[in-house]
């Protein structure tokens, strides 16, 4: 015991340094000088992680806001346009259906993957317990290891129209109901949602369900004892104790919506017509096709800002109920 | 945490305006010395380049020439192991990537540090203008190039106002497609067609039959991963119905070109009332080029608009089955017209290897063996020059009717260039999303060439 009360060298030399101190003038001075130099080991330590976030993300950000301001094909000159290309996504009808494509793709990859995560995650919890628990929860799990692309790909034959979901629905009898549901302009975007939902179902459902194990169990206990029912149970205690990871669930979600575009491009590339356009393909398309870096630029500076706008909010509302 | 979002907020807001305040300045003046240096290059390129007839070879020491090639499309792969065969010391170092994406990096590429010395050139009008292709001017004269029959050439020569079809060469084509319909010909056969319409009344007749019949009259693609195949007949049916020079002159971006006349508004029409009786798949806007392809080859569909490249595919599927002819024009007699495009390769203005590079180019068109393996396994014709000797062909394979059906399009005049390759993104931005929506019932004929134009003329004054 005494050995290791002995062995944090930095305590003891911080307290045998504050002793000295006691007999210097000014005590808290020197305290403040001690915690300077802890915290500039500290930015050394972060210093090489912070150098590549510097370089890898801060300065392509901070790029991509400059090349905002200019018309530039990538390779000759830039010319400085102001404003002219956040205009021109504002006045441009088909950029601005992306961003509303957009938040109907939150619909699919946000609010159903966690609305039925929640009930998926509280059944697992109360129904499958031990091994039986552990393969639901791979299984669910699973589509998070795939990656987009091949999902995208997978996807888009089973939704063909030979593909095994008409197929399936030819043998039940719903000829009727058939078609391409990825090249028709009414089914397209929920079609693709739908591979959304198959993706981040098991990551909000293994979230959630961790945050549920942290959940007394004395409260499902008292709640039954008291004769409440799964549902009662669920929505006076699961949900409300569950907000943090709801909030994770839901920031990261968005952000995947919002954001999209492997399983956009990957499915559909944007059609029929412009009925899945997202701005992520718009972006790709304006950047690398046509080479307008900046237009492509200032749609993508607009579309981080939705994205914190969107996020903050849930990030507030999450952290509010915790306190 | 709310502290710390808003401080790093404003500091990436305060490091924006000092980025941007900065540049502007040095951005501004760039204009005036980049200018220079574009035009620098073709100079430099000249005189360092001026090709004597003497060192107009690949040489005797080791080569090794830098190439990007199309993923998927054999015919460069094997012209250059024959290539290395026949001259040893040239060996490859070939990069590849698929079309879209060679769009995509194409710039890049040619302004890099190590640009290619021959690669597949997706377009080729802004990066010629940009300095950035190799003017093979110099080339075209000394290995006779300007005498072998004229469209071989015009596709790939850009004036200095940027239109394509007369100017200075900048590309040349490994091999010459031609496109027209495909049909399957014992479904021609269970419809009564004996032999190729003469008349666009004819084919559409032709149509109704097969439709009748409870086939498909059209196997086509139309998703937006391969871009929309009704491109093709739609193309066509301008060309039925009016002149193909101003059809020419809106790819080729001649002042003043639009794709929205009477005569293209009569051939979307047309492609409308097909559409309607159901001529095409219903699922057409969901499948994707290879996938019409691989359904025509399993018996689907009478009737399929596409290209010569495509020929060793369809003999593999349906071998001896498949025929070929152009489209048929509105008035009996009217010389039939077609899309036509050379398989366009390029040279990087700073290649460091570009003499062997257009060697290699001349050696395509003129030796005997590089020709048989391009109508073998290109299934093109691989032009060059007049009286040069055309390879024999397999019989039965479609190979055969698209190789005669060339000479018909060469002398009438009435070869065209893609649509589709206007603009680098008019097939994207354009033909693609515009024509789907035709299909959905979004759009109508009139529409459609509007959408276009306007869409055309957004990216021209960009």
């Amino acid at each position: 015991m005494p050995e290791i009360s002995r062995s944090p060298a930095t305590p003891a030399t911080t307290s045998d340094n504050r002793s000295a101190a006691s007999a210097r003038p000014s005590r808290r001075v020197f305290q403040h000088r001690i915690l300077r130099r802890e915290s500039i080991i500290g930015w050394l330590f972060v210093l090489p992680a912070l150098l590549m976030y510097a370089i890898f993300v801060l300065l392509p950000l901070l790029l991509s806001i400059q090349y905002s301001f200019f018309r530039w094909d990538g390779i000759g000159p830039m010319t400085w346009v102001g404003l002219r290309n956040y205009i021109t996504v504002l006045e441009d009808p088909d950029l601005v259906a992306t961003i509303f494509n957009a938040f109907r793709l939150v619909v699919f990859f946000s609010l159903i993957p966690v609305m039925l995560g929640l009930v998926v995650a509280s059944i697992i919890h109360r129904v499958a317990t031990g091994r039986l628990g552990a393969i639901a929860r791979t299984v669910l799990f699973l589509p998070q290891v795939i990656p987009l692309v091949a999902a995208g790909i997978i996807w888009g034959w089973l939704l063909a129209l030979p593909g095994l979901i008409n197929q399936i629905l030819n043998a039940i009898g719903l000829t009727s109901v058939t078609r391409a549901w990825l090249g028709d302009f009414d089914w397209a975007l929920p079609a693709v949602g739908l591979i959304g939902v198959w993706v981040l179902l098991g990551f909000c459902t293994v979230l959630l369900l961790t945050g549920i194990t942290k959940i007394d169990p004395a409260l499902y206990e008292s709640a039954r004892i008291d004769g409440a029912s799964w549902m009662t149970e669920f929505i006076n205690i699961t949900v409300p104790l569950l907000r943090q990871e709801i909030g994770v669930c839901l920031t990261v979600t968005v952000i995947a919506a919002l954001a999209a575009f492997d399983i956009v491009y990957v499915s559909t590339a944007g059609g029929p017509g412009n009925s899945t356009a997202v701005p992520g393909i718009q972006i790709y398309i304006l950047a690398f096709t046509e080479q307008r870096i900046g237009l492509a630029s200032a749609l993508a500076v607009m579309l981080m800002l939705l994205v914190l706008i969107v996020i903050l909010p849930i990030q507030r509302l999450s952290r509010e109920v915790m306190r | 945490m709310k502290k710390l979002f808003w401080q790093t907020f404003s500091l990436l807001l305060v490091a924006s305006m000092i980025l941007t305040a900065c540049g502007t300045p040095a951005v501004t003046e760039s204009p005036a010395a980049t200018e220079a240096a574009t035009e620098e290059v073709p100079t430099e390129a000249v005189a360092t380049d001026a090709p004597a007839e003497a060192s107009l070879s690949c040489g005797t020491d080791p080569v090794v020439l830098n190439a990007y090639f199309e993923t998927g499309f054999d015919i460069p792969f094997k012209l250059a192991e024959e290539f290395t065969k026949q001259y040893p010391n040239v060996t490859w170092d070939i990069k590849q990537d698929q079309f879209t994406n060679l769009i995509n990096s194409t710039p890049r590429l040619l302004s890099g540090d190590n640009p290619p010395d021959l690669l597949r050139l997706p377009t080729m009008v802004s990066f010629a203008k940009q300095g950035l292709l190799k003017n093979l001017d110099e080339y075209a004269t000394v290995f006779g190039w300007n005498e072998w029959p004229v469209p071989q050439l015009a596709q790939n020569r850009v004036a200095e106002d940027g239109t394509r079809g007369s100017g200075s060469l900048y590309a040349m084509g490994l091999n010459y497609s031609l496109t027209g319909i495909f049909y399957n010909k014992d479904l021609a056969a269970q419809i009564g067609m004996t032999e190729p319409p003469k008349t666009l009344a004819e084919f559409d007749a032709l149509l109704a039959k097969a439709k009748e019949a409870g086939l498909l009259p059209i196997m086509q693609w139309g998703s937006a991963k391969s871009g929309m195949g009704l491109a093709f007949p739609l193309q066509n049916l301008m060309a039925a119905y009016g002149p193909v020079d101003p059809i020419n002159d809106w790819i080729f971006q001649k002042p003043n070109a639009t794709i929205d006349t009477p005569s293209n508004l009569e051939a979307a029409k047309h492609l409308e009332k097909w559409i309607e009786n159901g001529y095409f798949p219903p699922d057409i806007n969901a499948i994707e080029y290879t996938d019409a392809a691989a359904r025509f080859g399993k018996g689907e569909g009478v009737f399929t608009f596409n290209g010569d490249w495509q020929n060793a595919g369809y003999d593999t599927d349906m071998p001896g089955n498949v025929g070929f002819f152009l489209m048929p024009p509105v008035e009996a007699g009217d010389p039939p017209a077609a899309m036509s495009a050379p398989l366009t390769f390029g040279i990087a203005a700073n290649a460091k290897n570009a003499d062997c590079a257009a060697f290699f180019l001349n050696w395509v068109a003129t030796n005997d063996t590089a020709r048989e393996i391009n109508v073998n396994i290109g299934g093109s014709n691989p032009g060059g020059p007049l009286g040069a000797i055309m390879p024999v062909v397999q019989e039965g394979s479609v190979t055969n009717e698209t190789l005669a059906a060339g000479p018909v399009v060469g002398e009438a005049g009435t070869s065209m260039d893609f649509i589709a390759n206007a603009t680098s993104a008019i097939f994207a931005q354009g033909w693609t999303p515009e024509l789907q929506k035709l299909v959905g019932g979004q759009q109508d004929a009139a529409g459609l060439l509007k959408a276009v134009q306007e869409e055309y003329l957004r990216q021209l004054t960009q």
